[in-house]
């Protein structure tokens, strides 16, 4: 099969591949670029775990083939902590509320709820349940997770901070 | 240090958070292949030809192995829940002549990528033969009708009774007898992470290495080691981070012979990831069960008797969890009530669908919704509160610890509990009477409200023993090495908490080392909520043996008497004279074998510990779940629930929040949505996240969540019960009480789908219970 170089910003950084134009996003991510911190749970679009920023929009990696995504700027997991040893909010609440156990749709998890609170910073809880009705967690209950988006935005309105 | 009984954040959060965890699917090895398997399309077939001579021509493709390239093969064998007859049903990890569910292993193909191993799949030509499907569980008994295994007559893979008391005089004394049929769907575990294994085999050492098994890393390569007819010390099995298990994940699948044969048979590291189609075909399914059951009741509502048949449908072959589910069912059906005359028939019944295992509160949830189903019937048909009708049933406390009578395969004695105590305590925190009140005004004004209760009593803490050692290492950190395993509940956290307070290190000081066979030298794993009651007690001994160890070196040291010595954060202190004291570093230093043997110690400061039990722990407590209907739609919506639990001891009240949150969310799932549909001839209709139904944050309430430390555990020195599963337990009960309450129905089977709601509701409301047909065996 014929092969096509892409080129595209992930946290900042460039990176260049060679892929046959049916590689999946998610599989150019996790397998070429070692960027194994995005998650595939069912590889059609339904489950969240492979969820990714584009142009700070949450997509699925999973059904968007690395050929369309030739020149696009994405954000993973692996960016959102501005160094190894701090967290960034997002994740900070999920520790501290439970909001996580296997860890398996955490990633997905904390970009979709990056690009809601940078489009909406005081959701209510409906809209937080909305926004993450898109990604499945099979461990948590969902609860937690809520609680953890809600101090989040409760902790950027008082100090009057925004989501980076 | 006051760990244990605080709400500690987790130590294995920040990779995850970061997105540093190693699952299986982010492991790379250098020449590593990718497998795919061929499955059957078919629910029942023989397999006439297979032909992959251009399959494997493809570019890229490095082999493909069908049974003939495996001349020893042997059936995969049970490890627990072994009834006799069921052994006649085992599966051989790929089909030899003959496919019984869609989804049973074909063939297995090897290549440079995963997209190349799935373009080969396509074109390997299988001729089948199809023979007649067998999908009903009822109809799959009849004596003329097609069979799945020649060694099994009817299907019935086993068959066995539990009997006490005199059930036939209860029905006989009885004022009323209540005869009722309850189906619970097939569903099942659905971690989010499907399972994967890579198998990587040094040929010249002859060590073969697996990264993804889990759960009982060294029962399975027990099993591996036989399979494979290679000794356990050439088999090394590595537990990477585990996206979910709940029972399904871990145990010894046909893919955990064939991606190991491949590695060892093409000399190449083989990767094999489970495609989420797949796993809805190919992972252990559960729950499906017929119940027939007839309660024996006096005027007043306590219960006389209570019989039951059971069909449990164990789907194409029995897998390693052997009868459980029908055992676990037949052994819990009575939950807390103090029913002395109980007689139940199982019956393990074989058809044409993917083969079933246990999922989190096997065999309970179903039991428990068909029990607290009955009850809930006692009351309408006596005109009682259901509240009331389980207070008068109650075992009391003071018949603790209590015999349940004897059951061929389950204990069954009760260790200790105060059931109508945490019964009112669940029932005043919801405040049962106001909610009861709201929903009947909430009624009269047109709304379908109602409140449901499920009682429930789990068992946990599955023994036999587990192993523990704790050493400190010369920079004074305290390693544990645990027989246990983690599926993503947090068990490096329970532990560190429990070994941290014995030894008086901070928390950040313990390291857990498990899941890996090189390391730990024995395990049973973490199953039936047992890790904190199994490996959390041995890890205590350890911990108090490698304590008493530090002690006699220090004291030998400072040359002063133990009585004289205390421990404080990772130094042993003479009392009085705080400055003379010794560091667990030093005092490890002082372990050296070269200074140890001189001083005439034995080198190392570690010790090892098994903690055994022969007894189990039974959790149990209440569900209490408000939910309104929308008559229009049939749709039910969960307005408030509470699960109140007795854990004994709450080594973490957050994490066992957690762990009744998830486990709720699940058994609302398996309450409202979930189902593996099958077709009439046995094709599964749920292969995708698009018809298999996970509840997502829309469906989950707002629920409050009650730890109870009641009543401690007398079986164990912490005092644990076990919390893995009481969010889920009742959860199928409490929420189909609540939809009778609301709509004024009997409800008698799950899931409480919208077309089975307003098809009640057309039917309107069913007091009366039909006389069942007989059954034919």
């Amino acid at each position: 099969m014929t092969r096509r170089t892409v080129s595209m910003t992930i946290n900042g950084h460039e990176y260049r591949g060679t892929v046959e134009p049916r590689r999946l996003l998610v599989d150019f991510i996790r397998e070429d670029l070692d960027l194994a911190g995005t998650h595939v749970g069912c590889e059609h679009g339904v489950c969240g775990a492979c969820t990714i920023l584009w142009n700070g929009e949450a997509v699925r990696s999973c059904i968007i083939f690395a050929v369309q995504a030739d020149g696009a700027t994405l954000e993973t997991v692996e960016g959102l902590a501005k160094s190894n040893s701090e967290l960034h909010p997002i994740q900070q609440a999920f520790w501290e509320n439970h909001a996580l156990q296997c860890g398996f749709c955490t990633p997905g998890l904390l970009l979709t709820i990056k690009a809601l609170l940078k489009e909406n910073p005081s959701p209510t809880e409906e809209e937080i349940r909305r926004t993450i009705s898109g990604n499945l967690c099979r461990c948590t209950g969902y609860q937690n997770i809520v609680t953890a988006v809600k101090r989040v935005a409760e902790e950027l309105n008082e100090t009057n901070c925004s989501i980076k | 240090m006051g760990y244990v009984g605080a709400r500690i954040k987790r130590v294995e959060d920040l990779r995850f958070l970061r997105g540093i965890g190693k699952f299986v699917g982010d492991i790379r090895r250098v020449g590593m292949t990718h497998a795919a398997i061929l499955r059957s399309p078919y629910a029942h077939a023989r397999v006439v030809k297979i032909d992959t001579a251009s399959a494997a021509k493809t570019s890229g493709v490095i082999g493909i192995l069908t049974a003939t390239d495996m001349p020893d093969l042997q059936t995969i064998p049970m490890r627990i829940g072994s009834v006799p007859g069921l052994e006649r049903s085992l599966q051989y990890p790929i089909a030899t002549d003959r496919v019984r569910y869609v989804g049973d292993p074909v063939a297995v193909v090897v290549a440079v990528d995963r997209y190349v191993a799935d373009d080969a799949l396509e074109l390997i030509e299988v001729e089948y033969e199809s023979l007649p499907p067998v999908v009903d569980t009822r109809a799959a008994m009849r004596l003329d009708g097609p069979r799945l295994h020649d060694a099994v007559p009817s299907n019935v893979a086993a068959k066995f009774k539990v009997d006490v008391g005199n059930i036939d005089r209860a029905m006989a004394e009885a004022d009323l007898v209540i005869e009722e049929e309850f189906f619970t769907q097939r569903h099942g575990a659905v971690p989010l992470e499907t399972r994967g294994l890579v198998a990587e085999f040094d040929e010249g050492r002859e060590i073969l290495t697996m990264w993804g098994p889990t759960k009982m890393t060294h029962v399975n390569r027990g099993i591996l080691s036989n399979l494979l007819d290679l000794p356990e010390s050439s088999i090394h099995f590595i537990e990477p981070d585990v996206g979910g298990g709940f029972g399904a994940r871990g145990e010894f699948y046909p893919e955990d012979f064939l991606v190991p044969f491949a590695a060892i048979y093409f000399r190449r590291p083989v990767c094999w990831i489970e495609d989420r189609s797949e796993n809805l075909k190919a992972t252990n399914q559960s729950r499906e069960q017929q119940h027939r059951i007839k309660v024996a009741v006096k005027q007043d509502g306590t219960i006389l008797g209570l019989e039951d048949q059971i069909l449990f449908d164990m789907g194409a072959y029995t897998r390693t969890h052997g009868g459980i589910p029908g055992i676990a069912a037949s052994a819990m059906l009575r939950g807390p009530y103090g029913i002395k005359n109980y007689r139940c028939t199982v019956f393990c019944v074989l058809t044409n669908k993917t083969p079933a295992g246990t999922y989190r509160s096997p065999g309970r949830y179903e039991a428990n919704f068909v029990r607290e189903r009955a009850i809930d019937l006692i009351a309408h048909r006596l005109k009682l509160d259901p509240a009331e009708v389980r207070r008068r049933n109650f075992i009391p406390p003071q018949a603790m610890p209590y015999d349940q009578g004897s059951h061929p395969f389950h204990y069954m004695v009760y260790d200790s509990g105060d059931y109508p105590g945490l019964f009112e305590k669940a029932l005043a925190r919801v405040n049962y009477p106001g909610i009861k009140r709201e929903c009947e005004s909430a009624r009269q004004q047109g709304r379908a409200l109602g409140v449901g209760l499920g009682y429930f009593v789990e068992t946990s803490g599955l023994g036999p023993w587990e192993y523990a050692r704790v050493e400190i290492d010369t920079k004074g950190r305290v390693i544990l090495y645990s027989g246990c395993a983690s599926v993503g509940q947090g068990v490096d956290t329970v532990l560190s908490q429990i070994v941290a307070d014995e030894l008086s290190v901070r928390l950040e000081n313990v390291r857990v080392v498990r899941g890996d066979t090189a390391r730990v030298p024995y395990g049973l794993g973490s199953n039936a909520s047992r890790t904190t009651v199994m490996a959390g007690n041995a890890a205590l001994g350890a911990a108090q043996k490698v304590k008493r160890k530090v002690l006699d070196r220090a004291a030998a040291h400072l040359e002063i008497g133990l009585d004289d010595l205390f421990i404080e954060d990772g130094r042993v202190i003479v009392r009085g004279s705080l400055q003379r004291s010794i560091s667990f570093a030093e005092v490890a230093r002082l372990s050296d074998p070269g200074i140890a043997l001189k001083s005439g110690f034995s080198p190392g400061l570690s010790e090892e510990n098994f903690f055994a039990s022969d007894r189990r722990p039974f959790p149990y407590g209440v569900h209490v779940a408000v939910v309104e209907v929308d008559r229009e739609t049939g749709m039910a919506r969960l307005l408030k629930y509470l699960v109140a639990e007795d854990v004994g001891r709450a080594v973490n009240p957050m994490l066992i929040e957690g762990q009744m949150a998830g486990g709720l969310a699940q058994g609302i799932g398996g309450a409202l949505l979930e189902e593996f549909v099958y077709d009439f001839d046995g094709t599964p209709l749920a292969t995708t996240f698009m018809d298999y139904l996970l509840p997502t944050a829309m469906e989950i309430p707002p629920a409050d969540f009650l730890p109870l430390e009641l009543v401690p555990s007398p079986l164990n020195p912490l005092g644990v019960k076990g919390a893995g599963e009481g969010g889920i337990a009742a959860a199928g009960g409490a929420i189909a009480n609540a939809v009778c309450d609301a709509l004024g129905v009997e409800v008698k089977r799950l899931p409480l789908k919208p077309e089975y709601l307003l098809n009640l509701l057309q039917k309107g409301r069913e007091f009366q219970s039909k006389t069942p047909e007989c059954i034919v065996v």
